[in-house]
């Protein structure tokens, strides 16, 4: 029976599953079919199983021994379990979307390249930091001559790193860094992260520092706007807090993203972008399966 | 107990006072005269130690590799030893060359209450059968119960050693005591304290620590080091000395090795206004410079900026804050 909504099953019940199951269930194109982790007592499988979402604690077992349940599989674990989960769903012929810094499939930044990822099947989120950064990096790069160093510090709150975010933190790095060189062509880039304990809560900040030799402020203040506003469309939260200076014969720039408050306070700007980017990707593909559907 | 072993961070800390401009020849004469005067360890890199040469926190004039090659090639006795953070610098990109260069010691370091983030490279470093330390900086934020929790789980990665670093130069000498008496009594491994000068108190900080069960203690060259410096080594040494602990140091060589790293580069720090502040701001030591330059271009007052970052209670790593906290400011104003 064809509904209006896509089937998604959700792998990996920590801060970024359980995040992604309140948005998908809110979703007018998306159906959660299956939520599964490793650990029954989780409080993300606690959480699913009250909200009446099918449940496992059999990890992607639970996806391969049911393949039909789905047809679109978020993988919220760590980078090393993606690695192993790669082939296995791809077998499958699922749309997989990847939340882990893997380095695995085609990256994705909604305000940049949506459209062609969906016509991959595998497509990585590349990591918090990058969906805040790398478009802003585009924007330097697309608005100015010649960049030839870029940047990123991110500073995120310590309750919104959960344990494969810490674990994954040279992951995150090179995910990061990888993106920053692939989508503006400048060779040397770097990712710096830090995590913030204060109480209350930091929400995530990130800025962007380019070494430019000739900067076009001018058409640079215009790029940054535009591409803000681009990113707003899917991350509400997501806020230019310095618009682009010269200091110390560098450009720099900052934004602050506020999450939604899903499952994490606001301050989890971090959980947030990340979750969001997917959430567009998962809706446009859901939306264009679901009129070819209708067409067809 | 665990023998002393003083280690020597002018190298490494004493970056943050030359915006990490320490010259090959800086780091020829040092290394020599380091490894004659009998130092136990020498640690040497970027101010924020392996892979931190960045626009965030300043660019390095040599590579890491370079600068280790450098005192590698100068150290027998002495052992060659790297502060890294991770966030900063990855396992791939920065620390296995460091191995493969010949350090010793590597001190893997987070803020004090994130310690699990030290989990990989705390086992990297174990499993190429290196020595590790864990490193609990900005240890003025966190209770002695919380350090003790985070120290635990570093033992339990294979550090083989704890240093509580005093990063702002915040503590008072009770605080060294019932802290460092704390983790000497849950921890089986050495514990060490690494001061900061930034309310005058790093040496009677560093004898506190000693006094209190502290094994490893960090001193620099004249006290070289990041803000108003670090324990003057020669000065702690020397106490150390006329308090009847031997720390395999020769006193007359090393202050020999002061001198001519004075002449040469490392000019005894300034214990100014800004470095007060930061101390009673608990903001760490390395921001005083960028601080005191961002404010000037803002035109705000460089003590106003402080006390808004230790409202914010940034941590080591979070420089970037400051060009927002000045802007605001400016904006206020």
């Amino acid at each position: 029976m064809y509904t209006n909504q896509l089937n998604v099953a959700i792998l990996g019940s920590g801060n970024i599953g359980t995040d992604l199951l309140i948005k998908v269930l809110r979703s007018p194109y998306l159906a959660c079919t299956l939520f599964t982790g490793r650990n029954p007592d989780s409080r993300g499988l606690q959480l699913a199983r009250e909200l009446g979402v099918q449940v496992s604690d059999r990890s992607i077992d639970a996806i391969l021994d049911n393949p039909g349940c789905c047809d679109i599989v978020i993988d919220a674990t760590s980078a090393a379990a993606h690695i192993r989960h790669y082939p296995l769903l791809k077998a499958l012929g699922k749309f997989v979307i990847d939340m882990t810094p893997s380095q695995l499939g085609i990256t994705c930044i909604p305000a940049v390249n949506l459209q062609e990822c969906l016509d991959s099947n595998d497509v990585n989120m590349i990591t918090c930091g990058g969906q805040a950064s790398v478009p802003l990096a585009y924007a330097i790069a697309r608005s100015q001559q010649e960049v030839s160093y870029i940047e990123v510090v991110s500073s995120i709150a310590s309750l919104s790193a959960g344990p494969a975010t810490r674990i994954n933190l040279d992951e995150y790095i090179e995910a990061t860094e990888g993106a920053l060189r692939s989508y503006t062509g400048c060779r040397r880039a770097k990712a710096i992260l830090n995590l913030n304990p204060a109480i209350p809560s930091i929400d995530m900040q990130t800025t962007l520092f380019a070494v430019v030799p000739e900067p076009d402020m001018g058409s640079l203040a215009r790029a940054v706007e535009e591409m803000v506003a681009r990113i707003q469309r899917y991350v509400p939260g997501y806020q230019l807090i310095v618009p682009p200076v010269i200091e110390n014969g560098r450009i720099a720039l900052m934004v602050k993203v506020q999450g939604l408050g899903d499952f994490l306070p606001s301050y989890a700007g971090n959980l947030d972008i990340i979750n969001c980017a997917a959430i567009a990707l998962a809706e446009e593909y859901a939306r264009r399966s679901l009129n070819v559907r209708k067409g067809g | 107990m665990h023998p002393l072993i003083i280690s020597d961070p002018t190298l490494r800390d004493g970056s943050h006072a030359v915006k990490h401009q320490l010259t090959r020849e800086n780091l020829e004469l040092y290394s020599r005269m380091a490894e004659k005067a009998g130092m136990a360890v020498l640690e040497v890199g970027h101010g924020n130690g392996l892979g931190a040469s960045s626009l965030q926190l300043g660019e390095s004039l040599l590579s890491d590799a370079e600068m280790l090659s450098i005192c590698r090639n100068n150290l027998r006795r002495t052992r060659l030893s790297i502060h890294v953070i991770p966030g900063f610098a990855t396992i791939h990109r920065d620390l296995q060359a460091a191995l493969e260069l010949g350090v010793d010691i590597v001190r893997v370091a987070s803020h004090c209450t994130e310690a699990d983030l030290t989990k990989r490279h705390i086992e990297y470093v174990r499993g190429q059968n290196r020595t590790a330390y864990g490193v609990l900086m900005m240890s003025h934020m966190a209770s002695a119960e919380v350090l003790g929790s985070e120290a635990l789980k570093m033992q339990g990665y294979g550090a083989q050693a704890i240093i509580l670093m005093d990063s702002a130069g915040a503590y008072l000498p009770g605080d060294v005591t019932a802290k460092i008496q704390y983790l000497c009594s849950i921890l089986d491994i050495p514990v060490g304290f690494h001061a900061h000068n930034n309310l005058g108190l790093a040496i009677g900080n560093s004898l506190a620590a000693a006094e209190a069960g502290a094994t490893i203690l960090d001193g620099t060259a004249r006290g070289f080091g990041a803000g108003a410096g670090n324990a003057q080594l020669e000065a702690l040494v020397a106490a150390l000395h006329h308090s009847g602990r031997d720390t395999g140091i020769e006193l007359y060589a090393l202050l020999e090795l002061a001198e001519q790293a004075e002449i040469a580069f490392a000019k005894a720090p300034k214990l100014g206004s800004m470095s007060i502040v930061s101390g009673m701001a608990g903001v760490f030591s390395g921001f005083v410079k960028p601080v005191e330059r961002i404010a000037k271009e803002y035109c705000v007052d460089p003590k106003a900026v402080m006390v808004e970052l230790g409202r914010r209670k940034v941590v080591a790593g979070q420089e970037d804050l400051i060009l927002e906290a000045a802007l605001t400011l400016s904006q206020q104003a």
